[in-house]
Formats: structure tokens, C-alpha cells, sequence
């Protein structure tokens, strides 16, 4: 549209930028896998290359299996959750309601606390401990003679990654609720308007004139709980610490190098997280930055 | 958080209130009941963390639970207080530079990006975006690295350093967006005077970005505050630590009682409810712009 001596001077502007994450995001990116392929597993850094035998060594590490597990049970109880209480509170909100600006308020404000300071209130919440030292839902059960439902929580073997999921859930609906809200409300009036006219029930005009618009909504949403699931790191420490009964990878790769300092082998896990998130990110990144333009 | 929009979102427009007037009182009420319903099930920790912060170290066990203290005492508090100050004053002194450069940056980047655009933008802009979603994992190994061999002073510098850096793409975003809204007109007239880009920025742009700065810094400010993971990895040293990782450390045994947990939870977590108390509808802007288009 106009000339390079209109344009360079931009390029210029943004160029440190450019080359900060061109080197601190890719540049690392690339290093961190070829760690990840070195036989650098204590302390002292050697750099010999051993190619993928750190990652045949976590397909049969029964461990990661079990990380593995717990992630899966965690994304799909937190992303459920969480769309489920999200989006119902946008239905609930979509047509106006006195007072709405303290409800969203309210269901939003958990995303203004770290997972560090949350999670000491729900490790008293969903607090296993017997007798004496039991505290949160658990007395609460005993109080109201329902003492059947108490239970181990986020340390029960079984099911502890989805007990663990809740605080999640508890942070997060109110974000989708705010993205369903908006959804909601993109949708034309006359859309709506038009499909009463024809006399249609106000069910069947979310059935069949909302909802169908909400898809992006739901694609996104999904993407995004996706993969702050595959990252969940704060919460999964806040609560359980180092115990295995709620490790997930990116625990487990902590521990790594920390502990252990088996470099090449966290390498591998930040690697496989990597690959797990770039699979959901990257198409979705082209597709809403293309459509984006078309516009 | 996540992706592009074209626009910072609107605020929340009221809609029509046909709907109550047509099926009327019988479907209010349930729908106000279940509203209220899950905001007290969303404040229930606030209760159990104001409550049991007042409480004394007799009054924490399992039949005291979810009462109210019988005599209020701020021992916890102070406890908490003497624990954490220094590592407060710590996230202070990460938070707010970090946020400052980050904005600046933000700023001139969304510009560029969306009213002094060059060849292959949307590229080098996807290009960007790309770094808010990595699992930071995946680069905290040789990032420790460099730092090491670049002998960057230990401390918060390193994580200044870290948050300015991967703070980039959702900065640019959050300025790119909401530079979308100003008219093109406006920009018509510096070209007219043949002004240049800093003429530009300064004398136009500048001038607007205010709501869009106020975004920007509520965000990273927020996020920066309750960062643990680049914490805990890039910061050895103890006396270095922001709050959340002291917070971990002293709240993490079982043997910190639960008054003593619950204070410092709250005292750490002061800031960013303060601000998100006080700027709460530009911290949702912050979040959408995070989100999507339409």
C-alpha cells in the first residue's frame, strides 16, 4: 500500500521484539529438544547424543503412564466442568438480569487469585484427614449425617485427578461464562426476532438460532481449557505437593530436574507437553488469524 | 491467555427484557435462585479463609470448621505478615517493572502491527501469538542456561527479564486489538503532514491508549503476581522469592496450621483482589481480549 521507506521503520520498531521470541520461544524450543536427545541425566552437563532414548525410556516408564492418566482424567472432569457451569450461567444471565454486573463479578474474581493461594483453601476443603484434623466438605458431610459421601478426595486413587479438577472448574466457569455471554449476545436480535415471529418457542430459538452461532464459542473454549489443562502445574503443587497420587507430567518433569536432574529427561517431558499443546494451538492460530483477515 | 479478535469486545450490552415480561414471575425466581446459588458456592473459600484467618489455634479443628471464630484475633495475620513481607516487597519489585517495560512494549508493537503495518504483519504477528501458549516448561532448562553463561544477575533481574520476554505476544495483542478501533481517518491527517511514525504515535496514538494500557497492565500485573512456575525455576536463592513460592514453602507442610495458611493465602493474594476490586471491568476486557473473535 505505500512505500518501503512508509513501511521499514516499523519493521524496525518491532524488530527487537521479533528477535526476542524469535530466540527465547523457538531458539529455546529447538535447544531444549536437543538436550532432551543428549545422555545429560545428573547434575554434570554432557552433551553426547543419544538420539530418542529418553523418550522410548518414558513409553515404558510406568510413572509418566500413570502421569499420563491422571492428566486425562483431570482435563476431562475440568472441561466438562467448567463448560457446563460456564455456559449454563451465561443462559442464565443472556437476557438480562437485575444485578448482573455483581454476579459476573463474582463468578469472574477466582481468576484474580493464584492457583498457590486457591489451592490452600481447597486442600482444606477436600481435606482426607480423619477425626480430629478433618476440615471443609468432609465435616460438612459428618454434620449433616451424610457421612457415607465423605471421602479421600484429591487422594483417592481412583478418582483423586478428578477431585482435583475442581478447584479448576471453580477458577475457570466464570471465564466461560463471560465468553459464552458475549457469545449470546453477537447473536443479531433480528436473528432472534425473526424466528418468534414465525412462532417459534424461545426454546427452539436457542435451539435452533443460538446455539448453532455459539460454535466458535465452544471451538475456542475448548482450545483454551485444553491447553491450560495440559500445562496445569501451580494447582496439582498447591495441593498435592510432590505425592505421586496427583503427579502429571509437568510435575513429574519438575521433580526431574530438581530432584533428580535428569535434564534430558524433563527435557523429553517439556517436550511431549510441547508437541501435545502445538497439536491444539497452531491450526487454531492460522484458522482464527485467517478468518480474521477475510473480514 | 489465548487468541486474536478483532476488537476489544464491547462491553456487555443489557438486552431486552421481553423475555421475564412473557414467561414472567414463574421462571424468575428459580433463575435468581440459581444465580445466587453458585455465587455462594464461588465465595465459599472467601468465607473459609476470612474465617478461619481470625481464628486462634484452638478453634481450627474439625467441630469449629466452618463457625465463626468465638474471639477474633489477628495473631495469624501478623504471623503471616512477618513471614511473607519480605518476599510482598519481592513481587513488588518483579510486578511493577516488569509490568511498566511490558506495556511500553506492548504498546509501540500493537501499533506497528495494526496502523503502520509491513509486508507479512499477520505472519510475524501469528509468529509472535504463537509464544503465549508454549508450556513454559519447555524452555525453562536452557533458559536457565543462558542466563548462567550470559551471567545475567541472579535474582528478580532474571525474572524481569523472563516475564518482559514471554509477556510480548499477549501485550501486542492486547494493543493490536483495541488500535483496530481507531479510525484510519484519524491517522489521515498526520500523513497529510507528512509526519513520521514516532510523530505519529506520539501525537495521535498516544494520546487514546490510556483504556488499552490500563488492559494491558492489569493483566500482567495479575499474571506476574501469581506466577509460581518461573519463580520456582529461575529463583534459587530464598531471599529472592516472590510470594507465591515463600507462600508454598511455608503453607506446603502439614504442620503449618490451618490460621496461619489461611492469613498468608489472603495476605498474598491482597494485591490482585485490590486491583481487581477497584478496575474489575478492565480486568474482564484484559480476559476477552485473551479470548477470540465475535
Amino acid at each position: 500500500m505505500r512505500g518501503v521507506r512508509r513501511w521499514w521503520p516499523g519493521l524496525l520498531l518491532i524488530s527487537p521484539s521479533i528477535v526476542l521470541i524469535a530466540v527465547f520461544v523457538y531458539g529455546l524450543i529447538g535447544w531444549n529438544a536437543r538436550v532432551s536427545a543428549t545422555d545429560w541425566r545428573e547434575a554434570n552437563k554432557t552433551t553426547n547424543f543419544v538420539g530418542l532414548d529418553v523418550y522410548r525410556e518414558l513409553r515404558i516408564d510406568e510413572r509418566f503412564s500413570l502421569d499420563l492418566h491422571h492428566l486425562l482424567l483431570f482435563t476431562v472432569t475440568f472441561i466438562l466442568g467448567t463448560l457446563l457451569i460456564g455456559g449454563t450461567l451465561a443462559l442464565l444471565l443472556d437476557k438480562g438480569v437485575r444485578g448482573e454486573g455483581f454476579f459476573r463479578s463474582v463468578y469472574l474474581f477466582p481468576m484474580a487469585i493464584s492457583f498457590i493461594a486457591s489451592g490452600i483453601v481447597w486442600r482444606w476443603l477436600m481435606n482426607p484427614a480423619p477425626g480430629d484434623r478433618a476440615s471443609g466438605l468432609n465435616v460438612v458431610f459428618e454434620k449433616l449425617h451424610v457421612g457415607g459421601l465423605a471421602n479421600q478426595w484429591w487422594q483417592g486413587t481412583n478418582w483423586g485427578a478428578a477431585a482435583l479438577a475442581m478447584p479448576a472448574v471453580w477458577a475457570l466457569s466464570g471465564y466461560i461464562m463471560a465468553l459464552y455471554l458475549a457469545g449470546f449476545r453477537g447473536v443479531p436480535e433480528e436473528l432472534r426476532e425473526a424466528a418468534r415471529m414465525d412462532g417459534a418457542s424461545e426454546l427452539r430459538v436457542y435451539r435452533h438460532v443460538v446455539f448453532p452461532h455459539l460454535r466458535p464459542v465452544t471451538l475456542a473454549a475448548l482450545i483454551i481449557l485444553g491447553h491450560i489443562s495440559i500445562k496445569v502445574f501451580d494447582l496439582i503443587v498447591a495441593i498435592g505437593g510432590k505425592q505421586l497420587v496427583t503427579e502429571v507430567p509437568a510435575v513429574y518433569m519438575w521433580v526431574l530436574i530438581y530432584d533428580a536432574r535428569d535434564y534430558a529427561k524433563g527435557a523429553a517431558i517439556a517436550t511431549l507437553l510441547l508437541i501435545g499443546i502445538s497439536v491444539l494451538i497452531v491450526p487454531y492460530l492460522i484458522y482464527t488469524v485467517r478468518s480474521e483477515r477475510r473480514a | 491467555m489465548s487468541t486474536t479478535s478483532a476488537a476489544p469486545p464491547a462491553p456487555l450490552p443489557i438486552r431486552s427484557r421481553r423475555w421475564f415480561a412473557r414467561r414472567g414471575s414463574r421462571v424468575a425466581p428459580l433463575k435468581y435462585l440459581g444465580l445466587l446459588l453458585v455465587a455462594i458456592v464461588v465465595l465459599m473459600p472467601v468465607y473459609v479463609l476470612l474465617v478461619t484467618s481470625f481464628k486462634t489455634l484452638t478453634e481450627i479443628d474439625a467441630a469449629h470448621a466452618w463457625s465463626l471464630p468465638s474471639s477474633w484475633t489477628l495473631d495469624a495475620w501478623r504471623q503471616a505478615w512477618d513471614e511473607l513481607s519480605p518476599n510482598m516487597a519481592n513481587s513488588f519489585k518483579l510486578a511493577i517493572p516488569a509490568t511498566l517495560i511490558s506495556v511500553v512494549l506492548g504498546s509501540l508493537n500493537g501499533f506497528v502491527l495494526s496502523k503502520w503495518r509491513f509486508p507479512g504483519a499477520d505472519v510475524v504477528f501469528t509468529f509472535l501469538l504463537f509464544g503465549m501458549f508454549i508450556p513454559y516448561q519447555a524452555v525453562m532448562i536452557p533458559l536457565t542456561q543462558l542466563f548462567d553463561d550470559a551471567n545475567v544477575p541472579t535474582g528478580i533481574p532474571r525474572l524481569v527479564f523472563a516475564h518482559v520476554v514471554y509477556g510480548i505476544p499477549i501485550t501486542a495483542l492486547i494493543f493490536r486489538n483495541y488500535y483496530a478501533t481507531i479510525p484510519d481517518d484519524l491517522l489521515e491527517a498526520a500523513r497529510m503532514d507528512r509526519a513520521g511514525m514516532f510523530r505519529t504515535y506520539w501525537s495521535i496514538i498516544l494520546p487514546l491508549s490510556a483504556p488499552a494500557f490500563v488492559v494491558a497492565a492489569i493483566w500482567q500485573f495479575t499474571s506476574i503476581w501469581n506466577d509460581f512456575l518461573f519463580a520456582v525455576f529461575l529463583i534459587t536463592d530464598p531471599v529472592s522469592w516472590p510470594v507465591t513460592v515463600a507462600l508454598n514453602n511455608t503453607t506446603g507442610s502439614l504442620v503449618t496450621p490451618f490460621n496461619l495458611q489461611m492469613a498468608a493465602a489472603l495476605l498474598a493474594s491482597l494485591p490482585t483482589l485490590l486491583v481487581y476490586i477497584l478496575l474489575g471491568r478492565y480486568f474482564m476486557r484484559g480476559l476477552m481480549a485473551g479470548a477470540l473473535k465475535g
